[in-house]
């Protein structure tokens, strides 16, 4: 049943594959993952911080983000960055920002959603007499946050934010819908240039599950680890 | 902002000669509706099999249900999607190929089963925990009533199972409903395939986005609102979603 294909389209595509469209994907994933964990800890923060507007706010958001689908919310941004773009600079036109740029916004502010409800969980997970006792020591509120809380919470959560960092890892290929070169879209580049669609779609589902399953192998371990230490 | 907003655009008719954008939009977020029922349908059929063969004594079942679930959560949606539409017509005979490729709404069912197929590696797994959270005597207290394996599950596990993983369902539903707008790229016209058509028609980017987005929103909220309603009729008394 193989007898038609051409695996050797693969190997003469490697370079481009792997040094443009992975490293791509792999910059958006690890770009994201930060931004998101930052913005999400701060919508987290917000969100417990006892200020109703303001957890309300917070609270508004991470329900909008969750009940879109992400490719409305990515063509959302593709249209609205450069238009943020002109009303931070003050510019008189829309902002030129090209695609990485805008991706990047959009994964950052959808993940934020996901990554600050696994931040939140890991801040109440942390016992009340840790905040109590670092007050009782003359901490500020900022210092019992940096110094107390969020490492131990940080550290509670690592698995849980790694295991989604895999499901970003993942979804970012759906930046496929902006054509733009990450690693699904050099394969389906290559594919449609070559007529090779189904060397190369099995090839991009074989490299997605490797790494996935790798690092989710790896996530099991680390947490394993993690809760013999605690 | 120099953006030109035209809200009335949803009442002018669309290219096409089917009636307004609007009508376009409405037509969009039926077929929204239509593919994630049909995917969840799927879904939890198959969730179902895998979620009791991961609880199953035997080995050789839970390998099956481990082999199935990594398989299915390992690959991006957009990837098993193509899987499904460029490559396995391809796999099969010739003839079936041909048949495969000829299918009218070849979308639609090729979105409904491959969105339901990942959705059901979720699934499997709720289901999983849900029946391992249940006390060991509830299996127990059945064997020694004398039920097969087949009716413990049956009268027993998942009756209780699947009421307490209510909850963890809705949002689950709720993903396979977001997940249909990943059938954009096999060429499902769904509501956020509409709105993209809307927009390069009329070039009202953000009116076509919003009503989109007011749209996902409201099924959002007619989902929860029903499973609530759901979930507390069904939830079992004493137990932590009971009353």
């Amino acid at each position: 049943m193989f007898v038609n294909f051409d695996f050797d389209v693969i190997r003469r595509s490697l370079g481009y594959l792997f040094l443009d469209g992975m490293t791509f994907t792999l910059t958006l994933t690890a770009l994201s993952a930060l931004g998101g964990i930052v913005f999400g800890t701060l919508i987290a923060l917000m969100r417990l911080s006892g200020f109703k507007l303001l957890g309300r706010i917070a609270g508004l958001y991470v329900d909008f983000m969750r009940s879109l689908p992400l490719v409305l919310v990515i063509f959302w941004f593709y249209f609205l960055v450069p238009y943020i773009g002109q009303w931070v600079t003050g510019a008189s036109r829309p902002v030129n920002v090209g695609a990485f740029t805008s991706a990047l916004v959009t994964f950052i502010m959808f993940e934020a959603a996901y990554f600050s409800e696994i931040m939140r969980a890991g801040i109440q997970s942390i016992s009340k007499g840790q905040p109590a006792a670092a007050n009782a020591l003359g901490l500020t509120y900022a210092q019992t946050m940096r110094y107390v809380v969020l490492p131990q919470a940080f550290r509670n959560m690592l698995p849980v934010l790694l295991t989604q960092t895999i499901v970003l890892f993942q979804d970012t290929s759906l930046v496929y819908v902006l054509s733009m070169p990450d690693f699904l879209g050099a394969a389906s580049k290559v594919a449609q240039r070559d007529g090779r669609l189904v060397e190369m779609y099995l090839f991009a589902a074989v490299v997605y599950f490797t790494i996935s399953c790798a690092a989710s192998f790896a996530v099991r371990r680390l947490q394993a680890r993690i809760s013999i230490v605690r | 902002m120099s953006y030109n907003w035209n809200w009335s655009i949803f009442f002018e008719p669309a290219p096409g000669g089917t009636g307004t954008y609007f009508d376009m939009l409405l037509r969009g977020l039926w077929l929204t509706i239509q593919t994630g029922v049909c995917a969840w349908i799927i879904a939890l059929a198959f969730g179902s099999v895998i979620g009791v063969l991961r609880t199953l004594p035997s080995k050789t079942a839970y390998w099956i249900g481990f082999a199935y679930v990594e398989f299915f959560r390992n690959m991006p949606l957009l990837v098993q999607l193509f899987l499904w539409f460029f490559v396995l017509p391809e796999l099969l005979p010739r003839s079936w190929g041909l048949w495969l490729k000829q299918i009218p709404d070849a979308p639609f069912y090729t979105a409904a089963i491959g969105i339901g197929l990942f959705m059901s590696a979720r699934v499997a797994v709720q289901l999983a925990a849900g029946i391992a959270s249940l006390p060991r005597g509830q299996k127990q207290a059945a064997t020694a009533l004398g039920l097969t394996t087949f009716q413990a599950y049956r009268y027993i596990l998942l009756p209780i199972a699947f009421r307490i993983i209510m909850p963890p369902l809705t949002s689950e539903f709720l993903n396979t409903i977001k997940n249909t707008a990943v059938a954009i790229t096999i060429g499902l016209i769904e509501l956020t395939g509409q709105a993209r058509s809307m927009q390069e028609f009329s070039f009202q980017v953000f009116e076509a986005f919003t009503a989109a987005t007011v749209m996902y929103l409201l099924i959002n909220i007619v989902v929860v609102v029903g499973m609530r309603f759901l979930e507390r009729s069904l939830a079992i008394p004493g137990y932590i979603t009971g009353k």
